[in-house]
């Protein structure tokens, strides 16, 4: 049942990894992945199918469901930015989810998850929305606009009263938290 | 192939084995990643073979052949390894249910047990097998066998559970040994093994806790200053992706904006003025108080294990089971009761809570550390008498002994030779050891120290958690939200009480490192000075394996430094290249930044909607006029032309789309095109949630 492409792309999956997603992890997130859309996602992957699941059923993973980003995760992993996944676009963000992970790695799509309108920089919207999603909008707008100014104050090293990538790594690279 | 075409060749295929190696590092998309990885593969295959020649070509494939056996063996090992790890399961499910601070104690309890396991190994494998398969009957001495008086109430329950009787002569309370250097079929060295296994465990409990200190240390940055990135770091890091739970995440919401509240309320307190007189005064007298505390419970124990061993001399029946178990009792109850008055006294000092939490937790620590320490003062007099003792049977025994010689001279008129004294093991007359009562001593307090904290858990935090809920339907107050509540876990109040209950287990054979030493230079000797004490190699060797210990820990403290001295100069060069480019108003040369845009949503993608047809050519201008830093190499990579292999070189690459020079237009386009999105375009405008 489970044929070569299966075969093939858990092994190298397994190479690039270098984690222990070994055949039987690929085999299960190809049975995750089946079970978001079983009538659209084939058993067979040996035509190489182009075979995208949409937005709205992955953000009901158990695993997204209750995380305030789930929608920008799943948008900053697929390819059109419309967070609709191909499984090789699902793999890939569980395993850069997965704590074995690089932390360069995990930094650089913490940038593009935090960077909510695409345009590579984390701008002064951007944290706005970052912070009401994380406080369920329960601050006011004098505490919101004195938190975000205060970010930018802390990171912002080119001046330009943005977050760029360069500022956004050195920021995180320190912090202690930064894993998960 | 010449020679140099053959070490152009050999560099190649090493490159393309490094870009396999680190492929998982790169944020490329998957289908990049396999095709390159195909690629590389290909090509490694192909041209590996070829470099060998002859005979040496067939060592290389051999050699070649081993290396990906021994990848794969070594990849196999690590997820046997990690499937092996007990535990981790549960461990999953509570991280997802309260967040990985109170998993990351569990974890630590996971290690700590596996550090005991360890030690217990030792211990029993070299010196309590050793002794039950070679040793005599009953151990190599006379000592270790039950006297006759007690062997009438050896087995009683109420004895053993004191830990006296068969428990106490038994394989686990060996403690002693005599002058024989070997012992058994395979002559043994036993009293050296003993000495070697008390240092050994010394020694390995302390290496294993600096190792995992030192890799802490170097994982979790440069240990940078509290207040430098606070509100950026409690914007991006807060969120526990681990939180699969929706009242876990309530909760967490809850305390990430309290968290916020909280910053933004030091902020504005940082512009305050405070009386500060006011607040030295009340600080130094929190400090006061506490010490008078601390004071205070020392007394009470050093009054009650002075009064333990008068009940000792009385006899056991006359006791009730409170005098009988009073140490124990009141050491527990000290450890229950004096933190929350700490916390208390400590309301009078005002400090910021994390502050606070600091002090407070070394309270607790200088009283628990205080508490053992008196309870091992205490302990010295009762060793002070027991020694005294032994001097007495000493002298008794011998004197005995002179008189069966005298004896069985006067009787078989011999003056060689005379058998020993054919005495049953029981008979023998012995003192009391000394370190099998400490031993005893610390047992007892573990047990009860673990019973305390079973019926704490029982009461405090189950039964008041039962009530809370299923009373709560019938009371006046809400009990869930005010008192009594459920019980928080205190999770650095937990992670102490490890750490102290393995430090009781390390003080039983610390001391057994100096006893053993001068056991060792003179057997029935011992009464010793302080300073031959001192100079006794069972306190040198522990000083200097602290001493190796500390090299070792700052050694990878140094290393954690000059990594962090690299990463800065790298960023700092980056930051220069980027001005430079910037200003030369070239494409950026920097590889993340390249990745970085290909991993830009592929635009062709989208299915353009008919009415917005025409502002199709300024959005490629306009994304490629965003910022000098970003390159059109997105609009090339976007429209799939193929992936080169990327080298890491530092030369300015091609710009397709030609050099940017029309950034105020594209701007008024990209503005333009903000207010007023599209019906299916404009992606940051999708409803969310």
């Amino acid at each position: 049942m489970y044929n070569s492409y299966c075969a093939i792309h858990a092994m190298l999956t397994c190479i690039i990894l270098s984690c222990p997603v070994c055949v039987c992890c690929s085999r299960r997130l190809h049975g995750r992945y089946h079970e978001l859309a079983p009538h659209l996602v084939p058993m067979d992957y040996t035509r190489n199918p182009d075979v995208k699941v949409p937005l709205s059923l992955i953000v009901n993973m158990p695993e997204l469901k209750e995380n305030p980003f789930r929608n920008r995760i799943v948008e900053a992993f697929s390819e059109d930015g419309l967070g609709n996944l191909s499984f090789n676009d699902f793999v890939d963000m569980f395993s850069v989810l997965s704590e074995t992970a690089p932390r360069e790695l995990k930094a650089i799509y913490a940038f593009k998850i935090y960077d909510f309108n695409v345009d590579n920089f984390i701008c002064k919207e951007d944290l706005e929305k970052t912070l009401n999603k994380l406080t369920k909008e329960e601050l006011t707008q004098e505490e919101v606009d004195l938190v975000c100014g205060k970010t930018i104050e802390e990171s912002d090293l080119d001046g330009d009263n943005k977050l760029s990538f360069a500022d956004f790594e050195n920021m995180i690279s320190r912090a202690p938290e930064f894993l998960r | 192939m010449s020679e140099g075409e053959m070490a152009a060749l050999k560099e190649e295929v090493e490159e393309k084995k490094k870009m396999i190696a680190t492929m998982r590092n790169k944020p490329w998309r998957m289908k990049r990643r396999l095709i390159m990885l195909k690629e590389c593969q290909q090509f490694v295959e192909k041209f590996e073979g070829a470099l060998g020649k002859g005979k040496g070509r067939r060592l290389y494939a051999f050699k070649v052949m081993m290396a990906k056996k021994w990848i794969k063996f070594k990849r196999d090992f690590e997820n046997f390894k990690t499937a092996c790890i007990p535990w981790e399961r549960k461990i999953k499910e509570v991280e997802s249910h309260f967040g990985s601070s109170v998993a990351s104690y569990f974890i630590f309890l996971r290690w700590m047990y596996g550090l005991n396991l360890i030690l217990f190994g030792f211990v029993f494998g070299l010196v309590v097998i050793p002794e039950v398969l070679m040793g005599l009957p009953y151990g190599t001495i006379p000592r270790k066998t039950v006297p006759r008086a007690e062997q009438a109430r050896a087995m009683d329950f109420s004895v053993l559970f004191e830990f006296g009787g068969y428990c106490k002569y038994s394989v686990l309370f060996y403690g002693f040994y005599n002058d024989k250097r070997t012992i058994g079929l395979l002559q043994f060295r036993l009293p050296l093994s003993y000495l070697l296994v008390g240092i050994g465990i010394f020694g390995y409990s302390l290496m294993v806790v600096i190792r995992t200190m030192a890799r802490n240390a170097n994982e979790g940055g440069d240990g940078g200053e509290d207040g430098a990135f606070t509100f950026s770091w409690k914007m991006f890091t807060s969120w526990d992706y681990l939180i699969g739970n929706p009242e876990t995440a309530d909760n967490k919401y809850a305390s990430i904006t309290t968290s916020f509240k909280e910053s933004i309320v030091d902020l504005k307190e940082q512009q305050k003025d405070e009386n500060i007189h006011l607040r030295r005064f009340l600080r130094l007298l929190a400090n006061l108080l506490i010490l008078c505390t601390l004071a205070g419970s020392g007394y009470l124990i050093y009054f009650v294990v002075k009064r333990s061993q008068e009940f000792a001399e009385k006899d056991e029946e006359d006791l009730t089971w409170m005098e009988k178990n009073e140490v124990e009792f009141v050491m527990s109850l000290l450890g229950l009761a004096c933190p929350p008055l700490f916390e208390t006294i400590a309301e009078l000092e005002d400090y910021h809570p994390r502050i606070a939490l600091k002090w407070q937790l070394g309270r607790i620590f200088a009283l628990f550390l205080g508490n053992l320490y008196t309870f091992l003062f205490a302990l010295f007099d009762e060793v002070q008498a027991k020694l005294e003792r032994e001097k007495d049977i000493k002298n008794a025994t011998l004197w005995a002994y002179n008189e069966y010689y005298n004896n069985y001279t006067l009787h078989h008129n011999l003056t060689t030779d005379i058998p020993p004294p054919d005495i049953d093991p029981a008979d023998v007359i012995r003192g009391p050891c000394w370190e099998t009562g400490v031993g005893i001593e610390f047992v007892k307090l573990t047990v009860s120290d673990i019973q305390v904290s079973y019926l704490t858990i029982l009461v405090g935090d189950f039964l008041r958690a039962v009530t809370v809920r299923f009373l709560n339907y019938c009371w006046c107050w809400d009990l869930e939200a005010g008192f009594p509540s459920y019980a928080e876990f205190d999770i650095s109040g937990n992670v102490l009480g490890l750490i102290f209950n393995q430090g009781m287990i390390c003080g039983k054979e610390k001391m057994y490192d100096v006893v053993i030493e001068t056991i060792d230079r003179d057997l029935p000797d011992f009464m010793g000075t302080i300073f031959s004490y001192a100079s006794n190699p069972g306190l040198i060797m522990p000083a200097v394996l602290l001493m190796v210990l500390a090299i070792y820990y700052l050694n990878a403290v140094s290393k954690a430094y000059q990594q962090a001295n690299l990463d800065l100069k790298k960023k700092m060069q980056m930051a220069r290249d980027e001005e430079r480019n910037r200003r030369n108003n070239k494409a950026s040369t920097n590889q993340v930044m390249k990745d970085l845009e290909d991993l830009l949503p592929n635009k062709d993608l989208i299915p353009p909607p008919e009415p917005e047809k025409p502002e199709e050519p300024p959005k490629d201008q306009a994304k490629g006029a965003k910022s000098p830093k970003v390159s059109g190499k997105a609009g090339s990579a976007a429209n799939g032309k193929g992936v080169n292999v990327q080298k890491d070189v530092s030369l300015a690459a091609a710009n397709p789309n030609g050099a940017v020079t029309s950034p105020p237009r594209a701007r008024g386009a990209n503005a333009d095109r903000g207010p007023s999105p599209g019906p299916g375009r404009e992606r940051s405008k999708k409803p969310r949630n």
